[in-house]
């Protein structure tokens, strides 16, 4: 499989148009010929700028254009002649294309999976480490117009094809196999790094050495490179690890399989999900595994509405208020702040760590207030101002929006009087808050008065619920005092 | 010359396998002959035979081996007795014993019933051998699940058929559960179809103790007038490798045994009552003796961190990342499993390429399809000099030196390591020092009729050897025409087997097949002879049932003579090229040239077009060597 895939594409992005240069077959008389008057520096540099392309071969004659499977080098990799770079797949097979120079590969304009009609620039071959520079600079400007047939107006340099030569014959070279690359890759003494961690930091330009892995004996695990390239697990590499019940897992996708969806109406358009439009769904769907129990209760709110005037200049929201009064609600019934992830135990978390749901622009996020219960009130107002920016910048840190152990939803500000939230996955309940409204009461002896109420409908997983009724049955006092979580908004009034 | 395909390690490493045995003096050749007579009455099994003074039979040695031709055979029996089952000779106890009941041994026994001898198969731990028990069957089960594994992970795969499958998920019980599970049903196949067709199973280590004369268990000897050694091998581990698995069941059971009658012994010196041992034995008491002592001797089963395929097929544990050592057809397999089980692999490979016994296009393809795109990397052209078990909370850890300058190269840290680099004979307690044989890299040495050869180069008389103990082909099926060649030869047929014509597979995903020679060889054969070489091939994207399964990864290749149209090799990766190569093979065995096959019909659309693609690419000068059958009017 002899295709020449290179051609002398000569670029000469420092040189002048002047000077021409190139053909690898016959650079040495060209270049006296052409630049035997230039001053010696200026041949120098072409020399030193000989960048070649690697072309989408024509594997066959019904060929027109080409998809790359995979990338045999990667960028960086040294080549010599005869060594196989890439497999192309034509209409009728696959074939690996050889290169016919030494050289370093320097830039991939067409990555894996992608096409490229025969003849384009594919990818660019530098013959010395300092030309790599430019020719990344040149596939970046490629990789913009990637699909675009090479050029024939290109001016820069007399381009010269090498026609893409095809022998009849495999080629007869035993196939050498890249070198394995651990040994090279960390030269720096012991950084042990799994083969697809090594695999996606290649993929992502991550330098293993410095990574500092989590894994088991310090190794660097996917999710350290995953985490150094800022990008979240596309998916997790191996959703079947954990001996996880098949029928749990399977549980969400039966109504997908089971009734399918009635073609879109004419007309209609289709915007896929965002990624975080997509988590949501996900985490959504996965929160119907979890049978919920759902209890609403009416509290009155004089005591907090005034306790609320009185912070309010000190800037002081109400999103803290609640918070606030649930971290301490949390903290005296730990079973609520647990987690049952097994269905077989609770897990109780050491912190109290209180989700709040705010509408970002696209979607929804939970940023969350850590150790909620021990930071007073000032604080945790402060705390939730530069989460919310944060948030409405999208630059939560993965522990600033996944670590919560509670999550309250309000949307009393919207007039909202009650509704029901949606337990998150992993959390032992929510608390969805409704808004506060005057509202005719009458007490033990029959007195009419209006008093501020408000709506708060906990739901909490099953699991939790044994407890939950434990709470409120055994505690009459904390009934007596109303709802648990809001009788202790007049505790932070005492510690006010 | 095919046994290469299934030994993965090097050259350099195969020199590491169990020492040769040393050679036996001749005095020690009849050592045990006075025991043998007692034994008969154990069987009580006398037969009137009506058998006829077999003509001397000149098979297949007849003009091969100089040395053969004047090395005086006794005279044969032929059995043709009309009695099913078959009845010994006069003087012999059976006409055939095999010791070992795998699969070869199996294949041996059935066709020697069908050719009317009495046969009786010595097994000294569970019928079925590696290939049923610790092999290709376990192994099956395990890659049926890692291939439904790899198609509902596949979300390309999937939405491009228009299905919607969520996580798919597994629980590793139920997995080493199906494995067992077949495995058990196998045995039982096996040893039901023995015994219906009446092969006696004796149970015991078999022990050879002179010509015709074997002991089988504690002392019982029987007579027999030809004898098959089948007795297979168990996996290599190379010298500086600490396995930590469990004693193997034949190696626990012999400990095992040798501790009780030790015990025993001992008892009867205290007591003073020698009924001991007969009480002992034949009591309840046994069953409960026997337990303990076995818990005792076995190994408890946790932690275990390196492995060979014995332990592996287990499916103990999963770890993380697993390191295989040898990336052949084991390694191969096992890295399929791994990885679709959700485990990350690092090969270890002593050559300087990957999956070293394929041809070279073929490993090359498989490296692009069942390596690059997985979570594997690999090491080649280094030896694992030493790998240390998990222990105190420090990870198995694998040192690497470069297979040629010795020197160290780099050191693994891994959860695992499967040691896969082959398989070394099994003939401990067979007793070949007792008719002066001695093993060649443990492997028991004969000639193309799988007759031994002693060691002064001559044969031993109305012995045999197939399978993996002689390694020729280390394959379950090559074992088992091997075992009919040799029951052919006994029964007055000469027949040779043609090894060129056995088809091997790998059961990735997709599967790897072939027969024949590999490109390289089929070259240097024919600037050895003189002839030219022509190569065909045909891709799986061209066939329509590969791209309706949405499966068009692959590649067949043909290696043929353009001159007389003579198939030398055929390899295959792609889906179900296990079960496509067998019209290749036959075509090779039988001699069938491609001008002639080319004009057979398939079926469409099937995967078989493939093939059928590939022998109607090639271009063959002769015309049709024979026209096909007359026509038939319809």
């Amino acid at each position: 499989m002899a295709f020449s895939p290179l051609s002398n594409a000569a670029t000469s992005a420092t040189a002048k148009p002047t000077l021409s240069f190139s053909s690898s077959l016959y650079p040495w008389p060209r270049r006296f010929q052409s630049s035997a008057p230039l001053p010696r520096r200026r041949r120098f540099v072409s020399i030193q700028s000989k960048i070649r392309e690697i072309f989408m071969p024509a594997l066959s004659s019904t060929m027109t254009e080409g998809k790359i499977v995979s990338w045999v080098k990667s960028e960086g990799d040294v080549l010599s002649k005869g060594e196989s770079v890439v497999v192309v797949e034509s209409d009728k097979a696959d074939m690996d294309v050889e290169t016919f120079y030494d050289g370093i590969l320097a830039a991939i304009v067409v990555p894996e999976g992608e096409t490229a009609p025969v003849g384009a620039p594919i990818g660019l071959l530098a013959e010395t480490e300092d030309e790599i520079a430019e020719a990344k600079a040149k596939a970046a400007a490629k990789s913009g117009s990637a699909s675009a047939p090479p050029s024939p107006t290109k001016t820069e340099a007399d381009t010269t094809f090498d026609t893409p030569a095809v022998t009849a014959t495999p080629a007869p070279a035993i196939p050498q196999p890249p070198r394995a690359t651990p040994g090279s890759s960390k030269p720096s003494g012991k950084v042990v790094a799994t083969p697809f961690a090594k695999k996606l930091a290649k993929q992502h330009k991550v330098d293993i050495n410095k990574l500092v892995g989590t894994g088991p004996y310090g190794r660097v695990t996917p999710e350290d490179v995953e985490a150094a390239a800022g990008i979240k697990p596309s998916k997790p590499a191996v959703p079947a690890a954990q001996p996880a019940p098949v029928a749990a897992a399977a549980a969400p996708s039966k109504p997908a399989g089971a009734a399918p969806l009635p073609p879109p109406l004419p007309g209609s358009t289709v915007v896929p999900f965002t990624t975080m439009q997509a988590a949501v769904s996900k985490n959504m769907m996965e929160s119907l595994t979890v049978p919920t129990f759902r209890v609403g209760y009416p509290v009155l709110t004089d005591a907090l509405d005034t306790l609320y005037e009185k912070v309010k200049p000190k800037g002081v929201t109400m999103t803290a208020l609640l918070a606030k009064a649930a971290a301490m609600a949390l903290a005296q019934h730990p079973v609520v702040n647990a987690t049952c992830k097994d269905g077989k135990s609770f897990t109780y978390n050491s912190s109290i760590n209180i989700a709040v749901a705010v509408a970002i622009n696209g979607g929804l996020i939970t940023p969350v207030l850590q150790d909620a219960d021990k930071l007073d009130l000032y604080l945790l107002s402060q705390k939730w101002k530069e989460l919310v920016e944060k948030a409405r910048s999208k630059q939560l840190q993965p522990h600033e929006y996944n670590s919560g152990t509670f999550t309250l939803s309000n949307l009393g500000m919207f007039g909202v009087d009650r509704f029901d939230a949606i337990l998150p996955p992993g959390q032992g309940a929510i608390m969805a808050v409704g808004a506060s409204k005057p509202t005719v009461v009458a007490d033990a002896d029959g007195f009419f008065s209006i008093k501020s109420k408000m709506l708060v409908s906990p739901s909490t997983s099953t699991q939790n619920t044994w407890c939950f009724f434990r709470i409120h049955l055994c505690h009459n006092h904390i009934l007596s005092c109303r709802y648990c979580w809001v009788c202790h908004s007049s505790l932070i009034s005492i510690k006010l | 010359m095919q046994s290469s395909l299934s030994l993965s390690f090097s050259p350099g490493s195969s020199s590491a396998a169990p020492a040769p045995r040393s050679r036996v003096p001749p005095d020690f050749l009849h050592i045990a002959a006075p025991q043998t007579l007692a034994s008969l009455r154990f069987y009580g099994i006398r037969r009137e035979v009506l058998g006829f003074s077999s003509l001397r039979r000149f098979g297949c040695h007849f003009s091969r081996r100089v040395h053969v031709v004047s090395h005086e055979r006794p005279p044969r029996r032929l059995s043709a007795s009309a009695s099913d089952n078959g009845s010994a000779s006069k003087s012999f106890d059976y006409d055939l014993v095999i010791i070992g009941a795998g699969v070869g041994g199996h294949g041996a026994a059935l066709h020697a019933v069908e050719k009317g001898l009495k046969t009786a198969i010595i097994e000294g731990d569970v019928v079925g051998g590696t290939c049923v028990n610790r092999g290709c069957v376990p192994s099956k089960a395990l890659l049926a699940v890692s291939g439904r594994m790899r198609e509902l992970q596949n979300d390309h795969h999937l939405k491009a058929l228009g299905l919607q499958v969520d996580a798919a998920g597994y629980d590793r019980k139920g997995v080493a559960d199906h494995a067992n599970n077949l495995a058990t049903k196998i045995r039982n196949n096996l040893t039901n179809s023995m015994k219906s067709l009446g092969v006696d199973i004796l149970t015991g280590v078999g022990t050879i103790l002179g010509p015709q004369k074997v002991k089988y268990g504690k002392d019982n000897v029987v007579t027999a007038r030809d004898i098959i050694v089948a007795t297979g091998s168990v996996p290599f581990v190379p010298k500086g490798i600490q396995v930590d698995g469990k004693l193997s069941a034949l190696k626990a059971s012999i400990l095992i045994h040798k501790i009780e009658v030790s015990i025993i012994l001992l008892l009867e010196t205290i007591i003073h009552r020698d009924y001991f041992t007969k009480y002992l034995f034949f009591s309840p008491l046994n069953g409960f003796f026997h337990y303990f002592i076995t818990c005792l001797c076995l190994e408890k089963p946790t932690g275990k961190t390196v492995i060979t395929s014995d332990h592996a097929l287990k499916l103990e544990f999963i770890p993380d990342w697993i390191a295989i050592v040898g990336s052949g057809y084991i390694g191969l397999e096992f890295s399929d499993v791994y990885t679709a089980l959700g485990s990350e692999v690092t090969f270890v490979e002593a050559l300087d390429q990957l999956m070293p016994g394929f041809d070279p296009e073929i490993s090359k393809l498989a490296q692009r399809v069942l390596i690059n795109p997985r979570n594997i990397d690999y090491h080649t052209g280094v030896f694992a000099s030493k790998i240390t078990p998990a222990k105190d909370g420090k990870p198995v850890t694998i040192e690497l030196i470069d297979a040629k300058t010795k020197e160290p190269k780099d050191t693994l840290e891994v959860d695992a390591a499967l040691i896969a680099t082959g398989r070394a004979p099994f003939t401990q307690g067979l007793g070949l020092e007792n008719i002066n044989v001695v093993t060649q890299h443990g492997f028991i040495p004969v000639d193309e009729c799988m007759r031994v050869v002693d060691a002064n180069g001559n044969l031993v008389p109305h012995l045999y050897c197939i399978g993996d103990a002689n390694g020729k082909m280390m394959l379950a099926h090559a074992a088992s025409a091997q075992g009919i060649s040799v029951v052919e030869q006994v029964t007055g047929n000469d027949h040779v087997l043609n090894h060129l014509s056995i088809p091997a597979a790998c059961f990735t995903h997709p599967e790897i097949s072939m027969v024949g020679l590999t490109e390289p060889q089929a070259r240097e054969k024919a600037q050895k002879e003189g002839f030219e070489v022509r190569i065909a091939k045909t891709s799986f994207k061209a066939n329509t049932k590969a791209l309706a399964e949405n499966e068009g990864e692959g590649l067949a290749k043909l290696i043929y003579r353009p001159d007389n149209g003579e198939i030398l090799g055929v390899h295959i990766l792609g889906l179900h090229a296990a079960d496509l190569i067998h019209e290749a093979s036959n075509a090779i065995a039988l001699g069938t040239r491609i001008q002639d096959i080319k004009y057979a019909v398939h079926a469409h659309p099937t995967l078989s077009e493939v093939i059928d693609e590939l022998f109607k690419s090639a271009k063959v000068h002769s015309e049709v060597s024979s026209p096909a059958s007359e026509p038939v009017a319809v």
